[in-house]
């Protein structure tokens, strides 16, 4: 008998982490870990009856609940944000490959991230930050519009004191502001690297982020192979099926959303 | 060996069936045409052999039995979700060699992208096929060039000629019924087309850098994104996710996937209102691509099955095969040129 993919399970919210006005995290109860690990990368199809599904990235992960960290955007975002500790969600997954967090074992790793593409990568920066000793180096770049708009205040104080070398900067700020202003890209000529050609790269954010992320990359040399990107979309499966999230020959959601970028840089859309 | 049956032979065949298929068949939607007073051909469940269409090619292909145009997959209430019910019966479904064809591209896309889908699996497995010879071309197919003119995995296959319809039939579970009621046995094979009026040739040089090229500029103007090309297509199996609710404030209600198109604008529209394909030269580009290059890349064998329903169906008259003859040297040309 084939499996029943598509018949969701329900969660229950155990804990709402108001980051910003328009960015929540919801931590959801789950106890299938056993049979349906999750990884870091890898996402669910989050839904309210009558609102519909969305693919939402997995942004934290203990062994009894996700953290789906959802900006309010849409129709289906703006009913979740109208739910709060005790209320239900429909839920189906974990889909996609996600990050094996043994690529990034023994290496120098940089992560650059705009905004909720933070998400994806939360898991492996909590994973190194707990076992800073089996890589080499960890450097988060990690940009936000405003002070206001900062994701994961709390965690990135614990990444810090763990010893992840961390910058967090924002595109403007009212004067008196003391943190990091500029661009993610500002910040990644200065990388220093002990061995730059076995060092290892991801960035995940909007498209233009990325596009600039990667060319000053390559300006200071980074090896393109090193790269990985994780590709957002519209999913209305996460299975292959319905396919909206085609481009080419590869479904995101079956073949990624983490991709190598020179798999995935010569696709058009 | 085969048989041979009369129409009414043949729909008594139908009736031993009845108790476990339902019969699809193509057949006359009277007045229900694009313009006033024209018919549409397409698929309906059959209990009478003359009710099926065999001197025209149907509009709409029998995808929809498989994948329905519109499909509950399970009910709500406000804390449980309760899966929705299948049709009891199987169903035995007349095509022609090209759409037999088309199933083995549903199937990969079905079975084999990606885990198996629930839905599709279920239906499928209650299918038999029957595939209709064809005794000439139709206007504007090309199986010959896509390799679908013959097939040879049908459950059953049918000749129709001079009244009488001639059957060869290797599933034993069809087979009893037509051994019943037929008027005669003789050898059987299957109708099918050696020479299209159209020959349709894929550039063996075409690649995915052809999506640069200015060729799909011309279709911004031309295509009005309706869809339909893809709606009539047997192989187009994209889909939406679809909440609906019974009451407007109500607690209970359905979730379905409905068929949609690469063509329409929110096909690739994300929350927040981000859109990867504006103009209708993308899409087109996207849905040409996917039919003669990305899913032979990534299954092995051509998408298109050369039935020849989209350019038929196009109301702008946009040709797929102009479009692969044409238009697809023309921009491997271009791109070939502009690279060195």
């Amino acid at each position: 008998m084939v499996n029943n993919e598509y018949l969701p399970f329900r969660s229950e919210i155990l804990e709402v982490i108001k980051h910003a006005e328009l960015e929540y995290t919801f931590r959801m109860s789950y106890d299938r870990g056993d049979e349906h690990p999750v990884k870091p990368g890898q996402f669910f199809e989050i839904s309210i009856p009558k609102y519909g599904e969305a693919p939402i990235s997995v942004s934290g992960i203990t062994d009894h609940s996700l953290d789906f960290t959802i900006r309010r955007v849409g129709s289906l975002t703006d009913e979740i944000f109208e739910n709060y500790v005790g209320d239900y969600f429909f839920m189906r997954g974990p889909y996609g490959n996600g990050f094996d967090v043994n690529m990034f074992k023994g290496k120098e790793i940089i992560l650059v991230a705009g905004g909720s593409g933070l998400s994806p990568i939360h898991g492996v920066i909590d994973y190194f930050a707990d076992h800073m000793d089996e890589c080499k180096k960890l450097t988060v770049i990690v940009g936000f519009k405003s002070p206001d708009d900062i994701l994961f205040k709390e965690d990135q104080k614990r990444w810090a004191e763990k010893g992840i070398s961390l910058i967090t900067t924002v595109d403007r700020a009212p004067e008196g502001y003391t943190g990091h202003v500029g661009m993610v890209t500002k910040y990644i000529p200065d990388l220093t690297f002990e061995d730059m050609p076995n060092a290892i790269s991801v960035v995940v954010g909007p498209p233009p982020m990325i596009k600039f992320s990667i060319l000053e990359l390559k300006k200071i040399g980074f090896d393109v192979e090193n790269i990985w990107l994780s590709e957002s979309r519209k999913m209305c499966c996460g299975l292959g099926k319905c396919g909206h999230c085609r481009i080419g020959d590869i479904y995101i959601c079956q073949d990624g959303p983490v991709f190598k970028y020179t798999k995935i840089s010569s696709m058009i859309d | 060996m085969g048989y041979q049956l009369s129409r009414r032979a043949l729909a008594d065949a139908f009736k031993s069936w009845s108790g476990t298929y339902d019969v699809y068949a193509p057949t006359v939607f009277a007045g229900t045409g694009r313009f006033s007073e024209t018919d549409v051909i397409r698929y309906g469940k059959v209990t009478d052999p003359a009710d099926i269409v065999w001197d025209a090619r149907s509009d709409y292909s029998f995808k929809e039995i498989l994948i329905p145009v519109c499909q509950v997959l399970f009910y709500f209430t406000e804390h449980s979700v309760q899966e929705s019910e299948f049709p009891k019966k199987g169903a035995i479904i007349f095509l022609r060699s090209c759409d037999l064809h088309a199933v083995k591209r549903l199937d990969y896309m079905f079975l084999q992208n990606g885990p198996e889908d629930y839905y599709y699996k279920t239906l499928r497995d209650k299918v038999k096929f029957v595939v209709m010879g064809c005794d000439h071309t139709f206007d504007g197919c090309f199986c010959v060039s896509m390799g679908t003119n013959v097939s040879t995995n049908y459950d059953a296959a049918v000749n129709f000629k001079d009244g009488m319809y001639y059957v060869d039939c290797p599933d034993e579970t069809l087979a009893a019924a037509l051994k019943n009621h037929a008027e005669g046995t003789c050898d059987v094979t299957a109708d099918h087309v050696e020479k299209d009026d159209v020959e349709v040739h894929i550039p063996d040089n075409l690649t995915s850098a052809i999506a640069k090229s200015s060729i799909w500029d011309e279709y911004d103007k031309r295509c009005i994104k309706c869809g339909r090309c893809t709606l009539a297509c047997p192989t187009c199996t994209c889909w939406s996710m679809q909440d609906i609710f019974y009451t407007e404030n109500g607690k209970a209600g359905e979730r379905r996937r409905v068929q949609t198109s690469c063509m329409f604008d929110d096909y690739t529209l994300v929350a927040g209102g981000g859109c990867f394909r504006q103009k209708a030269g993308e899409r087109m580009r996207f849905k040409v691509l996917h039919k003669v290059l990305d899913f032979k890349k990534r299954a092995g064998f051509q998408m298109c099955v050369g039935c020849g329903r989209c350019d038929a169906i196009c109301p702008e008259y946009i040709s797929l095969t102009h479009c692969i003859n044409e238009k697809l040297p023309q921009g491997m040309k271009e791109v070939l040129e502009n690279g060195q």
